[in-house]
């Protein structure tokens, strides 16, 4: 069985689009990902190359119009998410917790802690029809599982009095008692400071363990990724450029722009202010036709501009869409 | 030396609930002292609210101290009460955190170059146009984007528009504030290298800060980390890497995270972080660190950590080293 015949969740050949008065923006462009049942999975790129597009198109949160998805499946646990509509889309999206990037902009700054986590549990509970007191029980035990010291006294905490980690803890708890399967977290520590994020991030894998959750973390952080994550995606532009084990792709890079990017970032080791990589991110209205990076990389031939490269498989499940590199084992046919 | 803060303290005033009259303060900025030399390249560490920025605020004049001297070129500034403080605080500028919001939206690039130099009078108008588009030359973006305004321009781009403004008026000193925190990996160190060869080419000093310890230790020649308005550690880059002292830089240092083995066999033996940042408001008592402190003693409850010199550049401030070698204060006589 491949990665994703065993996924609990898994993107295939996702195109969305948005739809602009200055035109079509093509931003997604085929994205294939695949997340299995206990795995921690990095989704790693620049800004703007749709990382967050992604997630906001499985939890049901990109705006459309100006936004359109043009093609593509979302499966959850054997079912299409977007053939879904009213109650059986609300079931299978109640199974997918997100823990959003901005801890501040996303606690309501006029209510009580304890209010907002109870209206989460209600709402996802919904059918289950717990007393207020349950809920309460509940409330609790879950920010004593994210370590928020004194949970009783934090429920009537309003936002301003908690410090950014307090914040972003309350936020993984509103997340977990909602009892997902698969975690979303877009840029979950952005905000904070390294130690903060450090024992965030602790908190997080040992949930994540306890409940035999499966996460995707999106991130800019390189370095994040490689303590964290088992697996990675690596997007530029709309496009999933390379993917495999995390130790196989910060070992052996393949594709130019996984290489220019671990060059970019500063080492301890002391070698000097990286070079970075030339150019920016494209504009969606003049994206390039074949691979969207082949205007910034290092090793581009006449194809790379006209054909976009197929996601081939090097290794393992180690795979790279990017014309330097052929296929030398037979071609599986889930690699999309 | 080109500047010398002695014992700065910058204190807000904040009234506590509706209606107590209360007055707290946040002590953003609570003694810090520190000698910077002409020509280096200073980096100031340390987690969100510890100061930094604060600190960069009052050192050009931003902020008024709430006590302490600042020294520049042998002028006390923090008094400013020189005759010449227009000509004084032009020699030092400095590049804000966030690029998205220190260029006015309704300027254009032209507009927003060219207001220093007519607040310092510089120039006549077309000698001021000159001057502006050798300006964007330095910072290597073409001429036509006098006219652009900063929404036309990426996050790398309105920095180096950031960074132009701030060498407009040819200062001497400039304090960069997290210069390169809101910009990609992959863009940042263009930013960096420029910044690192304008230093070079116009001789100028920069007290860079910034939270990624990375980063700096590509940068820096020397480093100072703050935590809660005060200095913890401050030493030569390579010392500071190779033998850090202060259970705070040791914390941060192991909790960095990185992209390869080898940078991992650097890291000092894993400290794991434990609690939350206290409130420059309620400070704990003695050491600032003791709540997160995994060595914390009792005297750490009870009295300040004083200064300490391990070696002539080495300075750490913690009990733990009371005993070392050499105690007592900078000689100032550089
Ligand atoms: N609501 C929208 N309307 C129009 N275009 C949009 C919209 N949302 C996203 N886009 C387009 O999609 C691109 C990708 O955006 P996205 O937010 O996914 O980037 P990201 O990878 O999450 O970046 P960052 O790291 O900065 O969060 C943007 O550059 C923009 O062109
Ligand atoms: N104008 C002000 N009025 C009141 N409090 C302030 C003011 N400016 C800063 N502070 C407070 O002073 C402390 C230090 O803030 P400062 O911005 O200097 O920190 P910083 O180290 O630059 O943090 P960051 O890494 O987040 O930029 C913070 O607690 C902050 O809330
Ligand atoms: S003074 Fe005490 S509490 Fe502070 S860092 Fe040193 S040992 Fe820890
Ligand atoms: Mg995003
Ligand atoms: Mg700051």
């Amino acid at each position: 069985m491949t990665a994703e015949e065993r996924a609990l969740f898994k993107i295939r050949n996702l195109c969305v689009a948005f739809d602009l008065f200055r035109g079509t923006l093509p931003v997604l462009d085929h994205v294939s990902l695949a997340v299995r049942r206990g795995e921690k999975i990095g989704l790693v790129g620049e800004t703007g190359c749709g990382k967050s597009v992604t997630m906001k198109v499985v939890v049901g949160i990109l705006p459309i119009p100006p936004g359109r998805i043009a093609s593509g499946e979302i499966w959850f646990d054997g079912t299409n998410i977007l053939s879904l509509h009213g109650g059986r889309l609300q079931d299978v999206r109640g199974r997918i917790g997100l823990i959003p990037q901005d801890p501040s902009a996303s606690l309501n700054p006029v209510f009580q802690v304890g209010t907002q986590l109870r209206d989460a549990i209600r709402y996802s509970h919904r059918h289950r029809n717990l007393s207020a007191k349950e809920i309460r029980r509940l409330a609790i035990d879950v920010l004593a599982e994210v370590g928020l010291p004194d949970p009783v006294r934090n429920l009537s905490n309003y936002p301003f009095q908690l410090s950014g980690g307090m914040k972003q803890r309350v936020l993984i708890a509103m997340a977990l008692a909602a009892n997902p399967e698969l975690l979303i977290a877009d840029e979950p520590t952005t905000a904070l400071d390294v130690t903060i994020q450090e024992q965030v991030l602790r908190l997080m894998r040992e949930a994540i363990d306890r409940r035999n959750l499966s996460i995707l973390i999106i991130t800019h952080n390189l370095g994040l990724i490689r303590e964290f994550t088992d697996r990675v995606y690596i997007m530029y532009a709309g496009q999933i450029g390379e993917t495999g084990s995390t130790r196989d792709l910060f070992n052996r890079p393949l594709h130019p722009y996984t290489k220019g990017l671990l060059a970019s970032v500063p080492k301890l080791t002391g070698e000097g202010v990286p070079f970075g990589i030339p150019g920016t991110v494209p504009d969606y209205l003049n994206a390039p036709s074949g691979c969207r990076f082949s205007p910034r990389c290092d090793r581009t031939t006449e194809v790379c501009a006209s054909c976009r490269p197929e996601m081939i498989l090097i290794e393992g499940e180690h795979r790279v869409a990017c014309h330097l590199y052929k296929e030398e084992q037979e071609d599986d046919p889930q690699a999309g | 030396m080109i500047l010398r803060l002695d014992d700065i303290k910058k204190y807000f005033p904040v009234r506590h609930g509706f209606l107590q009259r209360k007055m707290e303060y946040v002590k953003a900025v609570d003694g810090v002292s520190l000698a910077i030399k002409r020509g280096e390249i200073f980096g100031l560490v340390g987690e969100s609210g510890s100061g930094k920025s604060t600190l960069g605020y009052t050192v050009v004049g931003i902020h008024r101290s709430t006590a302490g001297k600042i020294i520049f070129k042998g002028e006390d500034l923090a008094t400013r009460q020189h005759m010449d403080v227009r000509a004084i605080s032009r020699k030092l500028q400095i590049v804000f955190q966030d690029p998205g919001s220190s260029l006015n939206p309704k300027r254009t690039i032209r507009q927003t170059l060219e207001l220093p130099l007519k607040v310092h009078r510089l120039g006549t108008r077309r000698e001021r146009l000159g001057k502006l588009r050798e300006l964007l030359q330095k910072v290597e973006l073409p001429e036509e984007y006098l006219h652009n305004y900063p929404r036309a321009l990426s996050g790398g781009q309105r920095q180096r528009i950031a960074i132009a403004r701030a060498l407009a008026v040819e200062p001497e000193f400039i304090v960069l504030d997290e210069p390169t925190s809101a910009l990609d990996v992959s863009v940042q160190g263009k930013v960096v290298r420029l910044l690192l060869s304008l230093a070079k080419e116009h001789d100028l000093t920069y007290l860079f800060i910034t939270h990624d310890l990375s980063l700096m230790r590509n940068v820096a020649s020397r480093v100072a980390i703050m935590y809660l308005g005060k200095l913890c550690e401050v030493a030569p880059t390579s010392e500071f890497f190779k033998n850090p002292l202060h259970p705070y830089t040791k914390m941060l240092l192991s909790s960095i995270p990185v992209v390869s083995e080898e940078e991992e066999s650097l890291k000092p033996e894993r400290s794991v972080p434990k609690g939350e940042i206290p409130s420059p408001v309620n400070r704990p008592s003695g050491c600032g660190f003791r709540t997160r402190c995994p060595l914390a003693m009792d005297i750490c409850a009870q009295e300040e950590p004083r200064r300490t010199l391990v070696n002539e550049e080495h300075e750490v401030h913690c009990h733990l080293f009371n005993n070392s070698r050499i105690k007592g204060d900078y000689d100032w006589n550089d």
